[in-house]
């Protein structure tokens, strides 16, 4: 029997470990009908894809770090953080990617001629890279705040470096940049410079929540990626529901960006951990399979 | 010869504490001997009343009178000629309601009517073990057509589209094709094996099929109506409702469309097989009295919970699940709390539900659906220890739709509206069908609206060829 799926059209056309347990990977479509091909085409800033890394692997959300066209390629950066990234990291230049679709979720609200603030923590750093690109380029003053655990976390420096007006770094343990977080930079930073038009914030969900506290205080709009669990990532199941200013929307079709303000941060974060234990067994077994793979 | 019993020819079912520990399903279906006892009850009716009773109108006395004469494979020509998905239509659609409720022999005083629906599943299930030859139509008409949406709507017009000659392109959003058959339908209802075989059977005609791709998203609806001369949208009441009451964002409470999709398209049950997890509580509730209701309890049951109880605010009379279903989850240990409707969800130290707070319900006057209503008995209320809530009170239209469809005319429910013949939407040359236009209902009423626009679009590109 012929398999009930066309083949795939899509392959890694790179990956590699930019910063230990991040990998930076551009997926391609052969043909111009293939998802990267469409993908590329019609995504913009803040949309994010489904992606599964194999035949029994789960759907995950993936935000999309950069598109070109001309080149039918998809650029996702992500951390290893379980079964499912793991299993992408595995992946090698070349082999097919099963599943990609998208791009799923509402774009970011591009501004122009404003004042604004980027802010990305870890493997968020990745999230608003296009964010900050956009804004950038439409013309707006873009000061983009960087945060990681430690100087070999902090990703992306460079390109930031080319569509951002300030730059300031900071790392937990002091290694690179300001020693600190990112909410103690933003504080600085208003108070130099007086307070942002609008800001963006992606990263852990307390860092986003901290930011948005800072936000509420010096009253200007800040724009939060949320990231709570998915499964289908089309509206479909409801098991990415968020509070938002007391109101339930699903993340996948209503955001993923949302006014860090108005968002319930605590019920995000328990919410995010409904499947922690088995979370923890599936990546267990999924490592034992590996060492039994490679025997 | 005539078989004279007043009851279906018996079905031998799977003991339901077999039934509780997997997937399978609940019987084997008819072996060929029992088969044709139970074809020879059929009349053969010239009225044939049963076909009036069809949404998709099978020649149901011509597939039966080929069982009586022991000639499966003239009864699987009759049966597919107008039935793409006929193993999944013998095990889903509701016949009490259908073909079997018209059935002349169920007239007849404390007699059962001709169990059409199993005979259906034979002669389906009888083709696809003795080998499914795969029929391929050759593209003869210029018109390319995209059908978005593979559920029972979708793959219905497209398959009549490819029998009559034209190129049709399907488009699926999630990794597999199927829709409501796939993520929806548990697999011991409706095992994904017999999905896929069907589902093939429908490409081998010719049909494009291509998942993983959301139309509106994908690619704009703009550009689908350039590339194809007409469009099927039969995308589904896909998204999720909820009760709305305080705790609705407690761990351990699902929608049913989560619970289900994680059970059967992600196949959490094999978890850690399956990379995806689903937690089952020790004890849980179910909001609901429909069919998705009772798939989730007994998915549940299956999954391993103590117990299972179905929660519904109207009674055992009002209830819209199919008998046959609600008689299966009886036997399999599910429990049953009527005229109780959740009014709060209570939390516990972890954040995961551990209780529902019920209120108790009385019956009113008949509301428009002609049940009689529910209504509050203030005060009366009772807590259920749970530690985990399935919420199946109903789907609603696609939030998708909205922003990717922006021309297309929809009623105040979100839904889609089509002209009742054609099933054609305000934007010519567009159609839909399927539980985008009514709202959740059966595999075989979409089916049935599939064929109806599949006729609409054909008539319309010939009108403006």
């Amino acid at each position: 029997m012929t398999p009930a799926i066309e083949p795939t059209q899509e392959s890694v056309f790179t990956i590699r470990e930019i910063a230990p347990k991040i990998f930076d990977m551009t997926i391609v479509s052969s043909t111009e009908e293939g998802s990267a091909a469409l993908i590329s085409k019609h995504a913009k800033a803040g949309q994010f894809v489904m992606i599964r890394g194999g035949e029994e692997a789960e759907r995950i959300p993936l935000t999309i770090a950069q598109t070109e066209p001309e080149k039918r390629a998809v650029r996702l950066i992500f951390q290893v953080a379980g079964t499912s990234t793991h299993k992408l990291s595995l992946l090698k230049p070349g082999d097919p990617v099963l599943n990609l679709a998208g791009p799923l979720g509402k774009p970011s609200e591009i501004v122009e001629g404003k004042k604004v603030l980027v802010i990305g923590g870890g493997v968020g750093i990745a999230a608003i890279l296009p964010i900050a690109r956009e804004l950038y380029h439409a013309g707006n003053e873009v000061t983009v705040v960087l945060g990681a655990r430690t100087t070999a976390l902090l990703i992306l420096k460079d390109e930031f470096a080319q569509i951002s007006h300030h730059l300031t770094l900071c790392t937990d343990d002091g290694s690179e940049g300001r020693k600190g977080f990112v909410t103690d930079a933003i504080k600085d930073l208003v108070a130099y410079r007086g307070v942002y038009d609008v800001g963006w914030a992606v990263g852990p969900t307390i860092m986003m929540k901290m930011c948005s506290e800072i936000a509420k205080q010096l009253d200007f709009p800040l724009w939060t990626s949320l990231n709570p669990i998915m499964v289908d990532g089309t509206g479909m199941c409801g098991g990415c529901r968020v509070l938002v200013g007391d109101e339930v929307f699903f993340a996948c079709v209503d955001g993923p960006e949302f006014d860090g303000r108005l968002v319930d941060w605590d019920n995000l974060m328990l919410r995010q951990k409904q499947f922690k234990n088995e979370e923890a067994d599936s990546y267990h077994h999924c490592r034992l399979e590996d060492q039994l793979n490679s025997r | 010869m005539l078989n004279r019993s007043k009851q279906k020819t018996k079905l031998t079912e799977r003991s339901p504490e077999d039934r509780r520990k997997d997937f399978l399903e609940v019987n084997d279906g008819y072996t060929f001997t029992e088969a044709v006892s139970e074809a020879d009850r059929c009349l053969q009716c010239r009225n044939a009343p049963c076909i009036q009773g069809c949404p998709v109108a099978i020649d149901i006395p011509g597939f039966i009178k080929a069982i009586q004469e022991k000639d499966l494979e003239r009864s699987w020509e009759i049966l597919y000629t107008t039935n793409q998905l006929p193993a999944i239509c013998g095990r889903v659609c509701p016949q009490e309601k259908q073909c079997e409720e018209r059935c002349t022999v169920g007239k007849i005083k404390d007699s059962e009517p001709v169990a059409i629906g199993r005979l259906e599943r034979f002669t389906a299930d009888w083709k696809r073990k003795a080998g499914f030859t795969p029929v391929t139509i050759e593209v003869t008409k210029p018109e390319k057509i995209a059908v978005v949406g593979s559920g029972p709507a979708g793959l219905t017009v497209a398959s009549e589209l490819a029998k009559n000659g034209y190129a049709v392109d399907l488009f699926e959003a999630l990794h597999a094709p199927g829709g409501v058959l796939t993520y929806g339908i548990p697999e011991f209802r409706l095992p994904k094996e017999i999905v896929r075989a069907e589902i093939e059977g429908i490409r081998q005609l010719g049909v494009s099929l291509r998942t993983d791709l959301i139309v509106g998203k994908t690619i704009y609806f703009d550009e689908i109506r350039q590339k194809y001369r007409a469009v099927f949208l039969g995308i589904g009441a896909g998204a999720p409702k909820f009760m709305g009451v305080s705790g609705t964002n407690l761990n351990g409470i699902f929608s049913a469309s989560e619970f289900l999709t994680r059970v059967n398209l992600m196949k959490a049950f094999r978890f850690p097989y399956a990379d995806t997890p689903i937690t089952i509580g020790k004890h849980v509730i179910v909001v609901g009295g429909g069919n998705v209701a009772m798939d989730a309890a007994r998915s549940a049951m299956r999954l391993g919970a103590q117990t299972v109880t179905i929660v519904y605010r109207r009674t055992e009379t009002e209830l819209p699940a199919r008998w046959e279903e609600y008689h299966h989850a009886i036997e399999e240990g599910i429990r049953f709390r009527w005229l109780s409707n959740p009014i709060a969800y209570l939390p516990g130290p972890d954040f995961r539900v551990t209780g529902a707070r019920i209120q108790k319900m009385g019956l009113g006057d008949p509301d428009a659906s002609g049940r009689r209503k529910p209504v509050p008995l203030p005060g009366v209320e009772e807590t259920l220890d749970c530690d985990c809530v399935i919420e199946a009170i109903g789907q609603s239209a696609h939030r998708i739709l909205s922003e990717g469809f922006k021309e297309v005319r929809l009623n105040r429910y979100g839904y889609i509206e089509v002209d009742p013949e054609t099933l054609m939407t305000s934007v010519p040359g567009v159609f839909a069908g399927g539980d985008i236009v009514t709202g959740a209902a059966t595999v075989i009423e979409a089916m049935g609206a599939g064929k109806t626009a599949a006729k609409g679009i054909m008539r319309y590109l010939t009108a403006i060829a």
